[in-house]
């Protein structure tokens, strides 16, 4: 089988695969045997249910917008310190030449990139993983190696990862027929036409990953910006993945099992919600290449992409240029500045700047309402998909028959997509328990009716939907949790609908008017790092070159 | 007691021997397909099974001709012994025996034959008590009903609260109390009657006890592995440690695995001191990582001019065990209590990632690479890491299993270090409680010295030194994936092989 794009399977396990050794075997047995002999209700378990920034953020839909008394007089204001924020302060603040000021809503940035602590164990809430760059994304790789993350380039041109930070084998398992399979390509009990219709889908994927428009690019790159502008190839963008998949001949149930759980897991809903451009861009935009690592390895820490926001965050401190708990309320063109209000949440307070530029690295539907009254901001309409993302602290790993607790464990009767084990990066083995983070987007009602349902929720409810999930591969594993967190982001990640990428009037200079920046994912259409990434460089980028320091 | 009472008792006890029936036929069921796989096929052949056996039961129940209620009572009471012990005999059987099959299914035969005879007799019992077509209508409605409540209790409260162990204790015991107390309405006298009671009292303390040491059965049947008895065992975070004792051998095992026998360990560890110290004729500093047994440091401690040595041994239980037991300080010379030593319980990664300035010689005496936890520990990382301690013309020597029995998992050690930037001399001994045993020297550069033994050895000579390092066609090199975090190539390498080699 062809390497598959991202994560998609190791080599997939061949038919005769290596059966589980009797060692093995017995392991998980006794394992099992423990669990259900000893599984005794223990005292209560604890927990919360959190929804970052929706107060504030409601207050101020709801109309509390105070201006500030006094302004303070700066270089740039970052409005929004997730990935795009970060990297735009981060090299706003490279030179130290800039008066940077980074206005975060929550207590810490990382935005859909944050991460918590259980007991010492980091864990994400959010985003979890990056795969390797391909070498052409030399920004990227230019900050992963600034970061350490690359140790160095080989005579080929290959970067060499820090292997510590390359997904430990083992990556993903899968439980079907009652059983983990290594791996998250279905292929335990199909049939082998089932088999080679998923063999043909990947070596399709393989072949669109050199897919180039009459323009000379790629059909699908990362950033979004830099794919071909064919229409041969745009015009994917009208339809739904599923009805392409259909025409394609793609029907087979565990190969669209497959692909849904792959769409849901990007984009936060299945085949039948998002284009096709955007379901072909996640199997056909990947081909990382790696001096130390196979081509669809992944970069993942205990706390997930937390570390990487934490790591951008540093210098954007060192320059005191961070602003946590406060709320931009307003975005101004005066003559030659601009106005930026906010609210200090923790201090109860108006507070203002003037700037000479402002980069607005927040959700669209936040950057329009911040310039209302000044230009809409120019993107397709975009959906936000609302996820749940639970923590869960265990005494220990959960059992299971077949393959071994891996990083990443998918059930395809499951409701969400399974759940990361935070332990799985560490290297020393004397922690206490395990934490493992659950994800579930809330795709099974229109987004804006799911945001609504959910924000009703307490915690008990929550936990009840989380755990209800993972019974169903963990029987019992509720006895075994002492801690189980919530967290429900009303708008998760941008959803790529049909023409939710090169449909609508795409704003592609990255601005909003002359001293107005645009860095977010939303406005690249695909939420990923890499492009969080390029538009946050993009936008600082812009404000040093019109400010003539490159 | 009046006829009422008596009736109703028994019809009541029709219902806890339904309930009784079906929870151990779901038990059975359970844990077949838990340990067995194949939920359809297990339950299906399981319930099959039964019912053919209940089937078996009711057709003997026509052979009995006389003393129906006093065997009723037996049978009631031999149910609660088999069916209320069932799990836990079937747990305790399961890693032990290589047809399991035939355990379960006469363990299910047994089990239902013996229910299939209880209907049958009660309703010979009851048919004089009550007019025969309302006793047939109220001995089938208890007969269902109970069934239903045993169906929606075990998998709503039993399993989740419970366990299988403790379900089937339970409801062992209830079938005893329905004997006892149908020993009482019956009017059992006589011998009999007194039997029936201590039996009862005896099976109840029994599986009373079975409850209560649910999670111990487990280590108990652990215990049966051992060839010897244990004489010390415990369960830390970590790891299972227990010590064994024979005619004068003592054995260590961690999770089931032999770390020594005292009868050869000598060689092992000799064998893996001796070749890269005796070397380092400068060695002042020496770290053990690994190893908490002290029997290495002991080793290294032959060599005077050693100066410090500081073990790094994730568990507190090992070394404080090997540090206090004075059976255990015989065999390592109570290295623990020697000015020169000192104990740091870390984990092995954690601690090399603070500064810990040079060492001349590291042994590396990890657990063999079981599972993905332990893999780390022999990877191109970890080795990198390890580099920085040692100083730059020292060594260090890794325990990498057996070349002959996991011939592509010792090789693989070997390309992991080589890939690390070590230079590798590999070399095996004969451990006959091990087999062959194999071991790696890496440095920085090929080490020049010839050896400089000392004194008192039992194995390793200038001669053995030579033979160690010849590896014969059925050990010799083969090629291999260095072992990394992100492919775990030696995990894989090792189960492969082990199970190749011990033709499982
Ligand atoms: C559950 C989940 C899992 C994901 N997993 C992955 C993954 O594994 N890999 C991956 O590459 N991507 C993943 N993503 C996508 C993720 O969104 C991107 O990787 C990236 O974090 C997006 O960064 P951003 O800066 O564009 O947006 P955001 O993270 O949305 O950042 C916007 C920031 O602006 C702040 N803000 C909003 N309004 C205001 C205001 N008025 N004033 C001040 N601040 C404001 C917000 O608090 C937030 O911090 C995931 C997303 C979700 C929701």
């Amino acid at each position: 089988m062809p390497p598959a794009p991202k994560r998609p399977a190791r080599p997939s396990p061949s038919p005769g695969a290596p059966p589980i050794s009797r060692r093995r075997f017995i392991a998980s047995g006794a394992g099992l045997a423990t669990s259900l002999a000893a599984c005794t209700p223990r005292g209560r378990m604890e927990g919360s249910l959190q929804r970052p920034g929706m107060d504030a953020g409601h207050r101020w839909r709801d109309g509390h917008a105070p201006s500030a008394a006094a302004l303070e007089d700066v270089d740039v204001v970052v409005v929004g310190g997730g990935i795009s924020g970060l990297v735009a302060a981060r090299a706003l603040c490279a030179q130290g030449r800039l008066k940077v000021r980074l206005l975060e809503l929550c207590d810490e940035p990382g935005g859909n990139s944050s991460g918590g602590n259980i007991a010492g164990i980091p864990h994400p809430w959010g985003a979890h993983y990056v795969p390797i760059p391909s070498p052409e994304a030399q920004d990227l790789v230019g900050l992963l190696r600034e970061l350490g993350v690359v140790t160095g380039i080989d005579a080929a041109g290959r970067p060499a990862y820090r292997e510590e930070y390359l997904c430990h084998d083992p990556e993903e398992r899968l439980f079907l027929h009652g059983r983990w399979q290594d791996g998250l390509v279905p292929n335990l009990g199909l049939s082998a036409r089932e088999r080679a219709e998923i063999g043909e889908f990947l070596e399709r994927m393989n072949v669109l990953r050199d897919a180039r428009g009459a323009d000379g690019r790629r059909a699908f790159a990362i950033p979004v910006d830099a794919s071909s502008g064919d229409a041969r190839w745009r015009d994917l963008d009208r339809e739904t993945f599923a009805a392409w998949l259909s025409r394609e001949g793609f029907r087979s149930a565990p190969l669209r099992w497959y692909i849904d759980y792959c769409c849901r897991d990007d984009f936060g809903m299945d085949a039948s919600k998002v284009s096709a451009w955007a379901g072909l861009h996640y199997f056909a935009s990947r081909d990382g290449l790696a001096a130390n690592a196979p081509s669809h390895s992944v970069l993942t820490w205990p706390e997930g992409n937390a570390w990487l926001a934490g790591r951008l965050r540093e210098p954007v401190a060192v320059a005191d240029a961070l602003r946590p708990g406060v709320m931009a309320t307003r975005v101004e063109a005066l003559p030659n500045a601009v106005r930026v209000d906010g609210w200090d949440v923790r201090q109860s307070r108006a507070v203002g700047w003037k700037a000479r530029h402002v980069v607005l690295a927040v959700p669209s539907f936040v950057a329009a309402r911040l310039m209302s009254g000044n230009r809409p901001v120019a993107t397709p309409p975009v959906q936000h998909a609302p996820w749940l993302v639970a923590n869960l602290w265990l005494d220990r790993a959960p059992d299971g028959r077949g393959a071994p607790l891996s990083w990443d464990n998918v059930w395809m009767e499951g409701r969400g997509l399974g759940y990361v084990v935070a332990n799985h990066q560490f290297l020393r083995r004397n922690h206490d328990g395990l934490v493992i983070t659950y994800y579930l987007p809330l795709d099974h009602a229109e987004p804006q009716a799911a945001r609504r349902e959910a924000a009703a929720w307490d915690w008990g409810t929550a936990r009840d939907l989380v755990l209800e999930d993972l019974h169903r591969v963990h029987p019992g594993l509720g006895g075994i949790t002492r801690r189980l967190d919530v967290r429900v982001w009303g708008h998760g990640m941008a959803t790529p609908t049909p023409g939710g990428i090169w449909g609508g009037d795409r704003n592609v200079d990255g601005r909003a008017g002359e001293r107005v920046w645009l860095a977010h994912t939303d406005h690249g259409g695909i939420s990923i790092f890499e492009e969080a990434h390029a538009q946050g460089l993009r936008a600082a980028r812009g404000i040093l070159h019109a400010q003539g320091i490159s | 007691m009046n006829e009422r009472a008596t009736r109703l008792l028994l019809l009541a006890s029709v219902f806890v021997i339904a309930t009784c029936g079906l929870i151990y036929e779901l038990v059975a069921g359970t844990l077949a397909s838990y340990l067995l796989g194949d939920s359809v096929t297990q339950f299906s052949t399981v319930i099959g099974v039964y019912l053919f056996a209940m089937g078996v039961g009711s057709w003997l129940s026509g052979f009995v001709t006389r003393h129906e209620a006093r065997l009723f009572v037996q049978v009631q009471l031999l149910v609660g012994l088999v069916g209320g012990g069932s799990a836990a005999l079937l747990f305790a059987v399961f890693p032990h025996v290589d047809a399991f099959r035939p355990v379960l299914y006469g363990l299910i035969l047994t089990v239902g034959t013996l229910v299939g005879l209880e209907i049958p007799l009660l309703l010979r019992i009851l048919k004089d008590r009550i007019a025969f077509n309302d006793l047939v209508a109220k001995v089938f409605t208890f007969d269902y009903v109970g069934a239903l409540l045993a169906s929606l209790l075990f998998p709503l409260v039993l399993v989740p609260r419970l366990g299988l162990i403790r379900a089937s204790c339970l409801f062992g015991m209830l079938n005893v109390v329905v004997a006892l107390l149908s020993a009482r309405v019956l009017r059992l006298d006589g011998p009999w009657a007194a039997a029936t009671r201590w039996c009862g009292a005896l099976l109840l303390a029994l599986l009373g006890a079975g409850m209560a040491a649910s999670s111990h059965i487990l280590a108990w049947s652990e215990s049966q592995m051992y060839a010897d008895p244990v004489v010390h065992a415990v369960s830390t975070p970590y790891q299972r440690i227990v010590l064994t004792r024979g005619a004068g051998d003592l054995r260590l095992h961690l999770n089931g695995n032999l770390q020594f026998s005292s009868r050869d360990e000598y060689r092992y560890h000799e064998a893996l001191v001796h070749p890269g110290l005796s070397r380092l004729p400068d060695a002042r500093r020496v770290l053990v990582l690994g190893g908490g047994d002290g029997l290495a440091i002991r080793e290294v401690l032959r060599h005077p001019g050693v100066e410090q040595v500081t073990l790094v041994d994730l568990d507190p239980a090992m070394t404080r065990l090997f540090g206090s037991q004075p059976m255990l300080q015989g065999l390592n010379g109570d290295a623990f209590a020697s000015p020169k030593v000192s104990v740091v319980n870390e984990d092995a990664f954690a601690w090399l990632e603070q500064p810990r300035g040079t060492f001349d010689f590291v042994v590396v005496d990890f657990p063999d690479p079981t599972n993905f936890s332990l893999g780390k520990l022999y990877t191109t990382t970890f080795y990198r890491r390890l580099a920085r301690v040692i100083a730059p013309e020292g060594a260090c020597v890794v325990q990498c299993t057996s070349p002959w029995a996991a011939r592509r998992a010792f090789w693989c050690v070997d390309a992991t270090l080589r890939a690390a930037g070590f230079h590798t001399e590999p070399y095996h001994a004969y451990v006959p409680s091990f087999g062959e045993w194999g071991f790696i020297l890496a440095s920085a550069r090929p080490l020049a010295g010839s050896p400089r033994l000392p004194d008192g050895l039992r194995f390793v000579t200038g001669d053995t030194l030579r033979s160690m390092r010849e590896f014969p066609p059925d050990m010799a090199r083969v090629p291999t994936e260095p072992n990394q975090l992100n492919n775990q190539s030696l995990v894989r390498y090792f189960e492969e092989d082990w199970a190749r080699a011990t033709g499982r």
